[in-house]
This record gives structure tokens, C-alpha cells and sequence, in this order.
């Protein structure tokens, strides 16, 4: 459990870090509550040659409000996002979910953009930021840019962030109506399958994590929701690579998948 | 006077182990100590074409580097038991080298070993052995390890059988019982393979000193004493009294610390050639890799009534894996440790059981917490509560009908089983009927079929275990292939201040033995337990012992103590007699002090011990101090029982299990320390749950570990277990001193089937017999949709 040889850069500020990045290309990872990171280090199955850490940038751990959106800084804990009350009043869905990431050690080092740019398939944040139609707020050597959370996700560990790219804000709409149903891995308690449900008033956005190596927008079930629950039978309506392991095939997953669908439009 | 015996005293160790003060291995650093990283095999089963070390002996801090090619290569470390075929052919028994040579039989064994000032230097140099391997396909399930053209584990036999053996009644009498049967319940299922999971890693340091050409070897280990034994003897052929073997605290064991394994032999190697202190501790993944597991059987059994629900026969067969080699108590496991109890607390007239153990390209199998009395109990437990469901009777009448009447072992005499043994005394009516009295168990039911009607899966499960404990009488076991006697060694200094120092081969990781042996030597010498020191895990200061696992320590361990308390107490009287001037016979002793009866004339404890160490007015004849060592040889097993019943319930979409309740009344002889034996019971019943509900160890077709981290493998954490229910019913050991059974394993016994009949039960009205654990949601979701 000891990682291989790497040189540590603390960055003071995202253009320092970018630059960084720019520098040492390939060889270099973010370092930012390093979570998902040290564990793949120490088992040398990450070897970066360079860790630029990004967690002692100013700016970045704030939780603010803009108009009708909240902005939250991509260094923020998941314990600052559980403990904001701005969060628990205009975006309780995130609380929710970040409630249930890890233990209290995990939740009070692991941050949200680390976690989103990390993008693990059985990461609970993407259904949400998905669910909420968010925006990812990046910033690179060609300046800043906005990914909507519905393109962000790109496959198992990938995502739309160029190599030089740093997340900076996850930019969400308030949401008055929304809740997470996750049902854990016994062994990780990751999501085998997690369900983020936005509703208002006949229409609903569903974001699904866990199933498929690609977080989705459940868009079967959003055409075919009316108000009832029987939408959820639409849960993995095409999805061809639903994932498997030893604790839930395809079948299984498939199944736990509208479970979970149902029981998050019933909430 | 203050009295210590059956109160929950704290336990003393805990103020260490709370603060983070605890001694373990890995805590200790010696002068000019290097570390070691191991060369360790990514396949199963593999040929070794070429190992380059060069760039490895070359890199940054790098001391040494061996292969199997090097004079270690010659080495193996020895099985500490023998089990024969049953047609007569000797255990194949395979040389299990400290470093692999020529060939790989598991993922993740040693292939070489780098030696440096840092352990990061260690593994950095360890990346850059290169090893050029030749893969091979592997087998890793013991029922098809015996099939027809599988591949071969060691090729030097003609199949891949450590042994084939058999235990009970005639084959042939008891199939032909079983035809003629009124009913016959069958199952066919896995006792599925576990890891071990003790917190402290196994770690260890060698330290030849070269002046004195002795060796201290530091190691976290159950038995240190044994490990001496097998390293010198066995191993390296090193004498005896060359070797310290020191474990301070150690950090759970579970079992999987009993055994001798080969870095501990490796490294006492190493430092002799490098004459330098040289450390090793494994990681998570190495513990998850390299630690012998424990279960590992398929299962075929069926079990035969007669029309008033009586068992008549029981024949099962099983495969049970040993693993790539044979681990020190491994062939025990399944046949002495387990075909023993086979009879359960039953009446059954005719068993037999069949066990064949492959060789599989895995790690070794060996002991786990309860040791093949668990898979006995599994099987009995499940398969009668199976057939009470097809009888349709109650699974506790079932039981009743069945259990062997009360008997207190010496007024009335043991029981005779079936399979060799003779249980001591037990009282199996009194565990249930407390059990379901703690439940409410006629309630239950009928909230049940209350809950039925709403379509809510509740299910409750009971679990009727005995096991056999206080391992073990040598004679016993000596017939049965062990090649070691298992008694244990007890020795009471008493200083000059009457202050008492108490020295035991018996060994703590986690049982509390600091506090218990203090508790009852204090009540029999009638002195403060303050004054009473608990002294183990040191080979120089411990004459011998044969460790903690078995549920012994108490059973065997404080019998030996017990006895050299008696030698001290039958010396001090020849003193007391001395200077109180009145004969032996007049004298009683109570509460520390010895008085002449019918006058007020006595002389204390202490008094006496300094007389002992300053013998100017003293008895002629009786040479002075007080300080005795005795040997305990038990002279059966003990045999603790208990009723476990779970409660759960089951979620109709997920398949999750919830287990709602758990109760457990155990009878474990007479009790020491009740918290310690409600500690003990609550971290066996989680164990257990953990094997119905979470952990499995799962190695895919081409013998790679699926479930090698905790990303993976899923312990029981608290949230998954609800409050523990615990009593007791006492029935005293009629054969030791203390009259005590043993509690270390009955939790990981007694809960497993309780647990999985809880979740059959919930879902017996879908027509759901049987699932194969661990009961996973998915596997409960399975059996459902298939019944639906």
C-alpha cells in the first residue's frame, strides 16, 4: 500500500495549476481530496509522475447563490455541501446525496469536482447533476467554458474535460421537488444503482448512475411520465451496456434499476 | 473479600489498546532493521521461465534480493496434521517452499523477496524483478478439481485428492436406511470460501544476532510456542533454544494466525544472511491473497425421518478444497474438526459422512473461526429445518423430537456419538425453549401470517448448535492424525511479596486472557486480581504452549494454571502448618490466609510466599520458594450448545435482507467474565451473519481473486446487525477444574443458519426452499422470480 515515486506541486491559483497541467502533460493528475486517487496510487495501479494539488486554490470551496442558480465551488466537501443550509433549502436533493457518499472521513475530505471529474460509473453526484440539468464549469489554457452535466459524461472514467482542464463550479438550477434512492454496494457502498428524480408539476427529469458505464438521462421514463410511477418500467430502455459484477448482473441491475426509478418519482 | 469470578470486570488490556498503546509487531523498530517487499505470482497457476533480478539488486537501497533458486528454495514449511485415505494411502502431502521455483499454484504466492533499508525502497526494487511466467489453466473449485481432466495441481499424483475419507456408520447401512425412510429432506449447496479479515495484518521481524548466534523472532501469531516448534524443527533446522519467538498484542486472528506460514520461516532465513533485523508486514491485498481462508465445501446430504418426524439416517458427501498446499491444521478442518459433530445435538442412529479434499489452485484453506463445525452446523441446522418445512411441522417441534435428552455428565453419564465423540454434558431442551421464550416465538408466528396477508416477507430461523471446544486430548487427537499433543501449560510464580505472576502457553488476540486468568487465580488464592499479572507470548519466559484457537484457552489454558495453583496452595499449607505450629490437616484456607480451624490463629498469603523466599524458620524438607509449572492434558473436547434464532425481513422488490432480530441463548459452562462471553458472542454472531448475508471470496475460472479488497468483499458492518439478544443457560463441564466449555467461536456456529433459515422462511410461502448464500439481495431477488 505504498505508491510509487511522485512529485508534489500545491498550485495557488487555476492558472498555475492549468499551466502545470500544460507542463507536465500525461504525467500529471489533479490532486484534490484524493478520495478516488491515493487508494488507485497506493495499489500503483495510478502511477502519476507529477500530483498537482488543487485543494489549497482560494475560490473554489465556496457555496453562493446567483439569481436563480447556486454555485458551488469544485473544492467543496462533500460534508460542506451535507452542512450548507443554503443547499438543504434550495437544492435538498444534493444534501441527500452527498449524505450517503462514503463514510464521515470520505465526506470530509472528498470533493464534488474531484468526484465529477473522476467520474466513476458508480458515483452518485452524476445522476444528480444530470436530474438538475447542471453546468460544469471548467477552465482551461483556451480559457473558461460551460459543459451541460448531459454532456459531460463520456464513459466509464471519461469525460468532456480536455486534458489541461479544470473543473472550477458546478452551476445548479434551485430545485424544490427532487430526491436520490440509492441502493448500495454491501461491500463499497457505492451505487449499485442510484436515481436522482426532478420533478415539476406533469414533467420529470430522471438521472441514473450505477447502471451503465455511462450515467444517464433516463429520457424513456421523463416521455412516458404523466404523474404515475409505471414509467419506470422505461428505466433502461436503451441502454445496451448495462454493467455487472458480482453483486448485481444485468438482469439484477436492470430490475434494481426501475425499482429504484419508481421509488424515486413516488418520493 | 472481594470476589472476581462471574463479574463483568473491564478489561485491563483495554486502556492500551484504547489509547493506541498496544505493542503489535509492525510498532517495533530495531536498531539497523530492514524491510522486505515481496515478488508475488499475478497467476494461478503458471510455469517460472526466468527470474531477473539485476536491476533489483542494483536499485537505490537495496540490501538483498532471493529467489527460490537460492538456498531458501530447499525449504518448506510442514502440515501439522496427518489424514489418511480411507483405503489406506498416506495423505499426499506436497512440499510447500518458501519461495516458488519452478511453478505457481495460486495468485499471489512469493516468488522472491527483496530486502532494503526502507520498505519504499523494497517495493519500488521489487518492481523491478522480472519474472517471465508461462500460464497454465487452473482450477479452483474443489468438485471440479476431481473431475476427469481437470488441471493438476501438483503433477506427481494421479488426481488432484489430498485425501478421500470417511467417518460414521456403514455406508451401506445407512444408504439402505434411507431408502426404507419415511421421508428424506436433500440439499445440495456451498459453504462458500471466506477471508479471515483480522484488523492487524500478519507482520513480522527476524533478528539474528550473531554473537550469541540466536535469533528473536517477532511475529503476530496465535501460537508462538508451535511456530518455534515448526520453524526449527521442521523448517530450517535450526535447535531450539536458538530461537526466541515474542508476540506482544495482536490484532485478531480468527484462526488464520494460528498457522506457520512461510514469510515467518523466510525472514528468520533472511536475517541470518544479511545479519541484519529484517520486517515484513503484509498489506490489505496481500492479507487478502496470502492469509489461509477459511469454508470452502460443496455439499451433498441427505437426511432420513421416520412418520413421527424422527431423523433415522444422514449421509453427506462433500469436496472441501485444501487449497495449493496443505496449511498446518488444513486436513483437520473438514474431518476431525467437523465430521465429529455431525451427530449435532440429535439422536440420529446412523451417519456417514464422505469428505475428499482437492488441491486447488488457490490459496490454502485452514481453520476460520469454529473450524469445520460451522459447515457441520450449517448442514444440520438448514437440512432439518428444510425437512420440517416439507413435514410440515414446526421447525422447533422438529428439533424437540430430536434432541438427546438432558445429561450432566457425571451423575448421567456422556453421550456416545456416531462420529468418535462423547459430549461431556448438555442440556439442548433448556437453550431452545429459553431461546424462543426470548423471541416470543408463538407470537411471531402469528404476526407472520398477519404480515403474509399484507404481502410483508418476515421470516424467523432457528439455529440448535453444539460444537466441541478445549482443544484438545492429545491421545484423542494423536489417533486422529495430529502430530502435535494438544495440552497446555500453566505456571504460577509467586514472589516474595506474595504478588503473583502467572505465566501461560496460551495466547491473546482479542479474548481478554490479561483479565479472565487474572479474575480466577486471584479467587483461588483469595488475593486482589490487582496482584495477579498475566504473562504470554513469549517463548524465554512461557515453558511451552500450544496457543489460543478451539475455544481453549479457558477450557485448557486456566485447567493447567488451576492446576499449578493447587501445587502452590498445597505448598504454602506444609509452611503455614510450620509456623502456626498445628498439623496440615488442622489448617483451612480461605479468603488468603490459612487458620487453624476452631481458633483464631493464621498466618496470610503473603506471609507464607515471603517465608518461601526467606526460609530461616522453615520446615525441614520442603525446599524453598513457591513456584510451580504444571501441564493440562484435557481429558475429552468440551461441548458448548445454544439456540440462535434470527429474525428478518425481506424486501419484496430488492431482495434485501433486514435482519430485524437476533437472539442467542448460549450454555457455555460455567462463566468467567460475563461481558468478555457476551463480547465473544456478539463478534462470533456477526462473523456468522457476515457469511449468511455479505462476505464471499470469489476466484474467477482463471483463479484470479474477484473480491481482493473491501471494495469487493463485503464485511458486516454495524448497521447491518440489530441489537444482540444474549442469555444463558449454565451447564457446568463435568471434566475440568473451572467446569468451563469455551465461547470464543459458538457466535460464528450457531448464527450462520439461523440467519439464511430466517430468510427461507420468510419467503417459504412462494415456494423458496433453499438459497445459496450469501444471501445476497440479488440471490434473494433470484429465487423469488424463479418460485414466482
Amino acid at each position: 500500500m505504498i505508491p510509487a515515486k511522485f512529485d508534489y506541486i500545491k498550485a495557488s491559483s487555476v492558472s498555475e495549476a492549468i499551466g502545470l497541467l500544460e507542463k507536465h502533460g500525461d504525467d500529471a493528475k489533479l490532486l484534490s481530496g484524493g478520495h478516488s486517487l491515493i487508494p488507485a496510487m497506493k495499489l500503483r495501479l495510478s502511477r502519476p509522475e507529477v500530483l498537482i494539488d488543487i485543494g489549497g486554490i482560494s475560490g473554489l470551496n465556496s457555496i453562493s447563490e446567483d439569481g436563480n442558480e447556486i454555485v458551488i465551488g469544485a473544492n467543496c466537501t462533500h460534508a460542506d455541501i451535507v452542512n450548507s443550509d443554503r443547499i438543504n433549502s434550495d437544492l435538498n436533493i444534493l444534501a441527500q446525496t452527498a449524505k450517503h457518499i462514503g463514510d464521515i472521513q470520505v465526506r470530509n475530505r472528498g470533493t464534488i469536482g474531484g468526484s465529477l471529474a473522476h467520474a466513476d460509473p458508480a458515483a452518485d453526484y452524476p445522476a444528480v447533476v444530470l436530474a438538475c440539468d447542471a453546468k460544469i464549469e471548467v477552465e482551461g489554457k483556451g480559457g473558461k467554458r460551460t459543459i451541460p452535466a448531459t454532456e459531460f459524461f463520456l464513459g466509464i472514467f471519461t469525460t468532456a474535460l480536455a486534458e489541461d482542464e479544470i473543473i472550477t463550479a458546478i452551476r445548479f438550477p434551485k430545485v424544490a421537488n427532487g430526491n436520490y434512492q440509492k441502493f448500495f454496494q454491501s461491500a463499497s457502498r457505492f451505487a449499485v444503482v442510484g436515481v436522482a428524480a426532478v420533478k415539476d408539476g406533469d414533467s420529470v427529469k430522471v438521472g441514473v448512475t450505477g447502471v451503465s458505464g455511462t450515467p444517464y438521462r433516463a429520457t424513456a421514463v421523463e416521455n412516458a411520465y404523466s404523474g404515475s410511477s409505471d414509467a419506470a418500467s422505461h428505466a433502461v430502455d436503451g441502454i445496451d451496456d448495462l454493467m455487472s459484477d458480482h453483486f448485481a448482473d444485468e438482469e439484477y441491475r436492470a430490475h434494481l434499476a426501475k425499482v429504484m426509478v419508481k421509488k424515486a418519482l413516488e418520493a | 473479600m472481594e470476589t472476581f469470578i462471574g463479574k463483568p470486570i473491564k478489561r485491563r488490556e483495554d486502556a492500551r489498546f484504547l489509547k493506541g498503546a498496544g505493542k503489535y509487531t509492525d510498532d517495533i523498530k530495531l536498531m539497523g532493521m530492514t524491510h522486505s517487499a515481496f515478488v508475488r505470482s499475478p497467476y494461478a497457476h503458471a510455469k517460472i521461465l526466468s527470474i531477473d533480478t539485476a536491476a533489483a539488486e542494483k536499485a537505490e537501497g537495496v540490501v538483498a534480493v532471493y529467489t527460490g533458486s537460492d538456498a531458501c528454495g530447499t525449504f518448506g514449511v510442514p502440515c501439522g496434521w496427518q489424514v489418511d485415505f480411507k483405503n489406506g494411502e498416506t495423505m499426499r502431502e506436497p512440499l510447500h517452499p518458501l519461495l516458488a521455483k519452478d511453478k505457481i499454484l495460486h495468485v499471489g504466492e512469493a516468488v522472491a523477496i527483496v530486502i532494503a533499508e526502507t520498505l519504499e525502497l523494497a517495493r519500488d526494487a521489487a518492481e523491478l524483478v522480472q519474472v517471465s511466467y508461462e500460464a497454465l489453466p487452473a482450477v479452483t473449485c474443489p468438485k471440479k478439481a476431481m473431475e476427469a481432466g481437470a488441471p493438476k495441481v501438483h503433477d506427481q499424483w494421479e488426481d488432484n485428492a489430498a485425501f478421500d475419507w470417511c467417518i460414521g456408520n456403514d455406508r451401506t447401512e445407512v444408504e439402505a436406511a434411507l431408502e426404507s425412510a419415511h421421508h428424506v429432506t436433500e440439499m445440495t449447496y456451498k459453504n462458500h470460501r471466506l477471508a479471515p479479515n483480522a484488523i492487524e495484518p500478519r507482520s513480522y521481524i527476524s533478528d539474528y544476532d550473531v554473537n550469541a548466534d540466536k535469533w528473536t523472532l517477532y511475529t503476530s501469531t496465535q501460537n508462538p510456542h508451535l511456530i518455534r516448534l515448526l520453524l526449527c524443527a521442521f523448517v530450517l533446522g535450526i535447535p531450539e533454544h536458538k530461537v526466541r519467538v515474542l508476540s506482544y498484542d495482536v490484532g485478531g486472528g480468527f484462526g488464520s494466525k494460528i498457522y506457520h506460514y512461510t514469510e515467518e520461516a523466510l525472514l528468520t532465513w533472511v536475517s541470518k544472511e544479511i545479519g541484519r533485523p529484517v520486517k515484513w508486514t503484509s498489506d490489505r491485498t496481500e492479507a487478502f491473497l496470502t492469509d489461509a481462508h477459511g469454508r470452502d465445501h460443496i455439499v451433498h446430504s441427505k437426511m432420513g425421518f421416520d412418520e413421527d418426524g424422527k431423523i433415522v439416517a444422514h449421509l453427506t458427501d462433500e469436496y472441501c478444497a485444501m487449497g495449493a498446499y496443505l496449511s498446518t491444521f488444513a486436513p483437520a478442518v473438514p474431518t476431525y474438526l467437523h465430521g465429529t459433530l455431525f451427530q449435532g445435538v440429535y439422536t440420529t442412529p446412523l451417519i456417514h459422512l464422505n469428505v475428499v479434499a482437492p488441491f486447488t489452485h488457490t490459496v490454502a484453506v485452514d481453520a476460520y473461526r469454529g473450524a469445520g463445525r460451522p459447515e457441520a452446523t450449517y448442514l444440520l441446522e438448514r437440512i432439518i429445518s428444510k425437512a420440517a418445512k416439507e413435514m410440515d411441522i414446526d421447525p422447533a417441534e422438529l428439533r424437540y423430537k430430536n434432541f438427546i435428552p438432558p445429561f450432566n455428565g457425571t451423575s448421567e453419564p456422556g453421550f456416545q456419538t456416531q462420529v468418535a465423540l462423547q459430549y461431556d454434558s448438555g442440556n439442548y431442551h433448556g437453550v431452545l425453549k429459553r431461546g424462543l421464550e426470548m423471541l416470543g416465538y408463538e407470537d411471531f408466528r402469528k404476526e407472520q401470517a398477519e404480515a403474509r396477508k399484507n404481502g410483508k416477507l418476515i421470516g424467523v430461523g432457528i439455529s440448535t448448535y453444539i460444537e466441541g471446544c478445549g482443544i484438545a486430548p492429545s491421545a484423542v487427537v494423536g489417533s486422529l492424525g495430529a502430530r502435535a499433543g494438544l495440552y497446555e501449560v500453566g505456571h504460577v510464580r509467586v514472589q516474595p511479596t506474595g504478588k503473583v505472576s502467572v505465566f501461560t502457553g496460551a495466547h491473546s488476540h482479542g479474548q481478554g486472557h490479561e483479565t479472565v486468568f487474572a479474575q480466577f487465580v486471584a479467587d483461588k488464592l483469595g488475593i486482589h486480581m490487582d496482584d495477579v499479572d498475566i504473562v504470554h507470548g513469549d517463548t524465554d519466559q512461557v515453558a511451552f504452549g500450544m496457543g489460543t484457537y478451539g475455544s481453549r484457552s479457558l477450557a485448557v489454558g486456566g485447567s493447567a494454571i488451576i492446576k499449578s495453583v493447587e501445587k502452590v496452595l498445597e505448598k504454602g499449607a506444609k509452611i503455614a502448618a510450620h509456623k502456626l505450629e498445628a498439623a496440615e490437616s488442622d489448617l483451612e484456607y480461605a479468603e488468603g490466609k490459612w487458620t487453624v480451624k476452631g481458633t483464631d490463629k493464621s498466618i496470610s498469603f503473603g506471609d507464607v510466599s515471603l517465608t518461601a523466599y526467606v526460609p530461616h524458620d522453615y520446615p525441614e524438607g520442603v525446599e524453598p520458594g513457591l513456584d510451580f509449572s504444571s501441564f493440562y492434558d484435557p481429558t475429552n473436547f468440551t461441548y458448548p450448545f445454544g439456540t440462535h434464532i434470527a429474525v428478518v425481513e425481506v424486501d419484496p422488490d430488492t431482495g434485501k435482507v433486514d435482519l430485524q432480530r437476533f437472539v442467542a441463548c448460549d450454555d457455555v459452562g460455567n462463566v468467567m467474565n460475563p461481558m468478555i462471553v457476551d463480547g465473544q458472542i456478539h463478534g462470533g454472531v456477526v462473523q456468522g451473519v457476515g457469511q449468511a448475508l455479505l462476505e464471499e471470496v470469489i476466484y474467477d475460472g482463471e483463479g484470479q481473486m474477484v473480491t481482493g479488497s473491501y471494495m469487493d468483499y463485503a464485511m458486516p458492518r454495524a448497521d447491518d446487525v440489530p441489537n444482540i439478544e444474549t442469555d444463558r443457560t449454565t451447564t457446568p463441564c463435568p471434566h475440568n477444574p473451572l467446569g468451563v466449555k469455551g465461547a470464543g467461536e459458538a457466535g460464528a456456529i450457531g448464527s450462520t443458519p439461523a440467519v439464511v433459515n430466517a430468510v427461507v422462511d420468510a419467503l417459504s410461502h412462494l415456494g423458496v426452499t433453499d438459497i445459496q448464500m450469501p444471501v445476497t439481495p440479488k440471490r434473494v431477488w433470484k429465487a423469488m422470480q424463479t418460485q414466482a
